[in-house]
């Protein structure tokens, strides 16, 4: 990938991020949830993919690291289910 | 007369040879899976880490509402500012992509630039972060105030020492880069150290979104 492509990225970020901080002053309504959720996410896997290279690089790398990663999430989300979390 | 030199003069032909494979062995050690334990390292490193920052975020998603006679997050937390310093914290992945990128095109000087810049916006990012906390701690959340504030401080605490060690090994890479002491592979320690930054920057992005952007 090369440094333009590197700067396009950033700047894809940083208008998801501007678009992250404008819900906190617009009222988004029943989709503020959903579409925070949806720009973060977006924003993680743009900066592992392109960032830390895991689209050009060897997929044990990103097996590594999605393991630990969704591993993560299984465990919290049922401790946190356990809890009542999800549960208004 | 002749002959000896010649064999003498072969024989350091040889040794220079082992040493060029030596140095080369060195650079790139085999594994038996064809990659580099350095970086297999690193992802794994990685991977457990998510673990211990999952642990930390359900923790305060927990105790978020929990907050006693202290005051709310929302009374405290300042969207504005600290999407400033999100911002700053995004930037500096870019800067270092961009150092890795000099690094593999073995261009020392902008490697040594773009993770000073690095190091800099990191700097920035903690000190927005101690500046933060002093204001929550004289608006009443100190530590034990409450069940949020613990749970608060001890996550977004524990990622800015994780930024903070990443300054320290950027700065520490950059003298050790000036003094052309970099041991085995330039490219790839850069490449690790950036891997860690990156890291940092992500997790930043999940608790901006969780711990700030979303009201208990």
């Amino acid at each position: 990938m090369t440094n333009a492509g590197y700067v396009r990225i950033a700047l894809i970020l940083a208008v998801i991020t501007a678009l992250e901080v404008s819900t906190y002053y617009v009222d988004f309504g029943p989709l503020f949830m959903p579409s925070l959720m949806i720009m973060m996410v977006v924003k993680f896997f743009m900066v592992a993919t392109y960032f830390m290279h895991l689209k050009f690089d060897n997929k044990i790398f990103s097996w590594m690291f999605y393991t630990g990663l969704f591993l993560a999430i299984g465990v919290y989300v049922t401790a946190l289910a356990t809890f009542k979390f999800f549960i208004a | 007369m002749r002959r000896s030199i010649r064999r003498a003069a072969d024989r350091a032909k040889r040794w220079c040879t082992l040493a060029e494979v030596a140095t080369a062995e060195h650079a790139a050690p085999h594994s038996s899976t064809g990659l580099s334990n350095v970086k297999l390292g690193m992802w794994l490193f990685l991977g457990s880490e998510c673990l211990l920052f999952g642990g930390l975020i359900s923790t305060y998603m927990l105790y978020r509402g929990r907050v006693g006679e202290g005051p709310t997050p929302s009374q405290v937390f300042d969207i504005p500012f600290t999407s400033v310093s999100s911002f700053v914290l995004l930037m500096s992945s870019l800067t270092m992509v961009l150092a890795v990128s000099a690094a593999n095109n073995k261009d020392d000087r902008a490697t040594s630039l773009w993770l000073t810049v690095t190091a800099l916006l990191g700097a920035t990012f903690v000190g927005g972060q101690v500046y933060e906390f002093t204001a929550f701690y004289n608006e009443g959340l100190g530590f034990t105030t409450s069940l949020f504030a613990s749970s608060f401080y001890t996550l977004t605490g524990f990622h800015g020492v994780h930024v903070t060690v990443g300054i320290i090994m950027l700065m520490s890479l950059v003298g050790i880069l000036n003094k052309s002491k970099v041991p085995g592979s330039k490219s790839e320690t850069v490449e690790m150290i950036g891997l860690y930054w990156h890291f940092v920057d992500i997790v930043w992005i999940v608790i901006f979104t969780l711990i700030y952007l979303i009201p208990v």
